[in-house]
């Protein structure tokens, strides 16, 4: 076990070597001048464009800008000198340009962000998702399951950015029911309602979307799992109906159901970038979109690269999960 | 008194094209301690009929009418009729069944001593150590070399053998009074046939209990079994004793299926022979004999009447019943 989990991440870190060369690399194809956009759009003057690029580091070749990168994530990385100095001590993935901050620190501020959007929003799914799928498979054809098909159609027809601003719209302007959200993200650790305040409706709009996929594919496996010989098993065992549900069918749709919510946790981990625009959120799928806008390239090279990480990070777990579910997998 | 009699059971699916009639008013008794085999080919109703008396068949789309008197310990009781509850004491306590598929029929996640367990704990009120020393012993009975270590694996670590044993072990965990083993051995090795076949009648003499094996193979009923019921297109066409039934077959379709079986008494010139034609649908109503389309010997009845008539099955000898004009004295 020991031994598959070394090799994993031995595949992990050259995976995301990888990754980084090819974003670093198609930034250095693109006919963008990082120490022209550095000095402003109306910036004509070639001696402060010379000046930026020997500062930031651009006028070496770009072997060495690459190797300069791959080290400053090591050991940190300084630009500039004397009154000028500026230090991204390490893990430093370059300095923004744009926002005049170091990378790692315009990350760091984003991440909790989103890492509350995608945990709330995840667990609202699954319960929400796996529940109802469960409920439209035990009373198939009754009323429950019509009311999920519906809720699946919904669900998986509307964007969420229709989505989100439906809920502004009718949540919060018409109804009142919930304050507009401020926009100014506050920590869950310093102030727990207006945390929740400004969450909730972005974890309905994310939840919404998901739930929907998540109640479809759960029916559609208790349904088939139903049909299995070992569920048979069980009923002529005696068991009662709520324990060959929760105990032997659940048990058996664990497994693909942790890979979907690992991958889609992943993926919502590396930005949910719609959702983080329409309430007006500063996390990581924010600042992808004002990097990609702004041609910032050190943030977008360092954004993709989390994203990268997370993605292979979450399916070496869900891997893991795995051999802890199934013990046919175990090694 | 005997332990299970069936009157006029008759099961019918609800299906687009119409109602599939998979058993047609059959009728037989099981005696305590007696092994009676239902032989048929494929779709005659064998295993529907098992089916429908452990409750196992979906209530919405079947239609199911008939009485089945069991002898159990809450007193004579009728399963078709009986409340989900009730039914669901009886299901692995006094009546077991084993399948087809030892393959399918394990839950894949949990240990085959869990899966024992669990069917000893349902019945009996008692402490998981000593459901987990009662499956340990059966383990043991039914030849798992090395029981109280083995009792921890999963059904994946064992062979296709094995994990029968496994299933037979669970079945008999309460001490049924009847087994219903559906083609226990059809998924398995002729060897492997024998071995368990040879398992379930030492521990039918040790357990006094009965058994009702459902098969296609002729072979293993001349060896095991006290009396057979010949099942074909959901109706019973003979029913005797085994010797008096290879001795003397009466019905053409029995006569049928012992002529395909090849035989070590007799020169291997022989040709073996094959029953001509398919069996009928099971859709609608049908007229005359539903073997007649198929018989060779419809010549012998006067006029047309297999074919617009339908025999009744008629006392032939001590135990002795077929459904066939000939020799009925309605020839």
């Amino acid at each position: 076990m020991l031994r598959y989990v070394g090799k994993r991440l031995i595949a992990t870190v050259l995976i995301l070597l990888a990754v980084s060369f090819a974003v670093y690399a198609i930034f250095a194809i693109l006919p963008f001048d990082p120490a022209a956009l550095t000095c402003g759009k109306n910036c004509k003057d070639p001696g402060i464009i010379e000046a930026n690029r020997i500062r930031l580091g651009y006028d070496v070749p770009f072997w060495t800008q690459y190797l300069i990168f791959l080290k400053g994530i090591f050991f940190g990385r300084s630009y500039g000198e004397g009154a000028a100095l500026i230090n991204c001590p390490a893990p430093s993935f370059g300095y923004s340009f744009q926002e005049h901050a170091c990378v790692t620190d315009v990350i760091v501020k984003a991440l909790p962000v989103t890492l509350s959007l995608a945990i709330g929003a995840l667990i609202m799914w699954l319960i929400l998702g796996v529940g109802l799928g469960v409920l439209a498979a035990r009373f198939r054809g009754k009323t429950v399951d019509t009311a999920s098909t519906l809720f699946v159609l919904i669900g998986t027809s509307l964007p969420t950015f229709l989505t989100g601003l439906l809920l502004i719209v009718f949540v919060v302007i018409k109804w009142h029911i919930l304050p507009f959200p401020s926009g100014n993200y506050t920590p869950l650790t310093e102030n727990p309602a207006a945390w929740l305040n400004t969450m909730f409706l972005p974890w309905v709009t994310l939840a919404f979307a998901y739930a929907a996929l998540y109640t479809r594919f759960v029916r559609s496996s208790v349904i088939e799992t139903y049909n299995e010989d070992f569920i048979r098993t069980a009923r002529a065992k005696g068991l009662s109906e709520g324990k060959i549900l929760g105990k032997h069918t659940l048990r058996a749709i664990l497994a693909p159901i942790t890979t979907m919510a690992g991958l889609d946790f992943a993926g919502l981990l590396g930005g949910a970038i719609l959702t983080e625009s329409i309430f007006n959120l500063p996390g990581l799928g924010r600042i992808s979109l004002g990097a990609v806008l702004d041609y910032d390239l050190p943030v977008i090279v360092a954004t993709t690269l989390l994203a990268a990480a997370i993605v292979v990070v979450m399916n070496l777990i869900v891997d893991l999960l795995y051999a802890f579910i199934d013990p046919r997998v175990r090694v | 008194m005997s332990l299970l009699t069936v009157k006029n059971l008759d099961v019918a699916f609800q299906t687009p094209d119409g109602d599939v009639h998979a058993v047609n008013e059959i009728s037989f008794d099981v005696a305590k301690g007696e092994t009676l085999a239902i032989v048929g080919e494929s779709g005659s109703g064998k295993t529907v009929t098992n089916l429908a008396l452990m409750g196992l068949l979906s209530k919405s789309t079947t239609k199911i009418s008939g009485t089945a008197q069991f002898d159990s310990s809450l007193g004579s009781v009728n399963l078709l009729d009986l409340p989900n509850e009730d039914l669901r004491k009886i299901r692995g306590k006094e009546i077991s069944m084993i399948f087809q598929d030892p393959m399918s029929s394990l839950h894949p996640f949990y240990s085959i001593g869990d899966q024992i367990v669990e069917a000893h704990q349902i019945h009996n009120e008692v402490d998981k150590k000593v459901s987990l020393a009662r499956a340990i012993e059966l383990l043991d009975m039914v030849g798992i070399p090395d029981a109280a270590t083995r009792v921890k694996s999963f059904p994946h670590q064992f062979s296709g053998g094995m994990r029968q044993r496994v299933m037979i072990a669970m079945a008999l965990v309460n001490n049924p009074s009847l087994l219903i083993a559906d083609e226990p051995t059809t998924a398995l090795d002729v060897t492997v046939q024998a071995q368990i076949f040879k398992l379930l009648t030492d521990l039918q003499k040790d357990l006094k209990m009965a058994i009702i094996l459902i098969t296609h193979d002729l072979g293993v009923v001349a060896g095991v079994s006290d009396r057979v019921n010949v099942m074909y297109a959901g109706q019973i066409v003979e029913t005797a004793n085994v010797d008096t039934l290879y001795s003397t077959p009466l019905a053409p379709y029995t006569q049928g299926l012992l002529a395909s079986v090849p035989r070590l008494d007799r020169p291997d010139t022989a040709r073996l022979l094959a029953i001509p034609g398919q069996p009928p649908s099971m859709i609608g109503i049908h007229q005359g004999c539903e073997f007649a389309p198929r018989c060779t010997r419809t010549g012998e009845v006067n006029g047309n009447k297999c074919f617009s008539q339908r025999p009744e099955l008629t006392k032939r000898g001590e135990n002795h019943y077929a459904r066939c004009f000939i020799g009925s004295g309605e020839q």
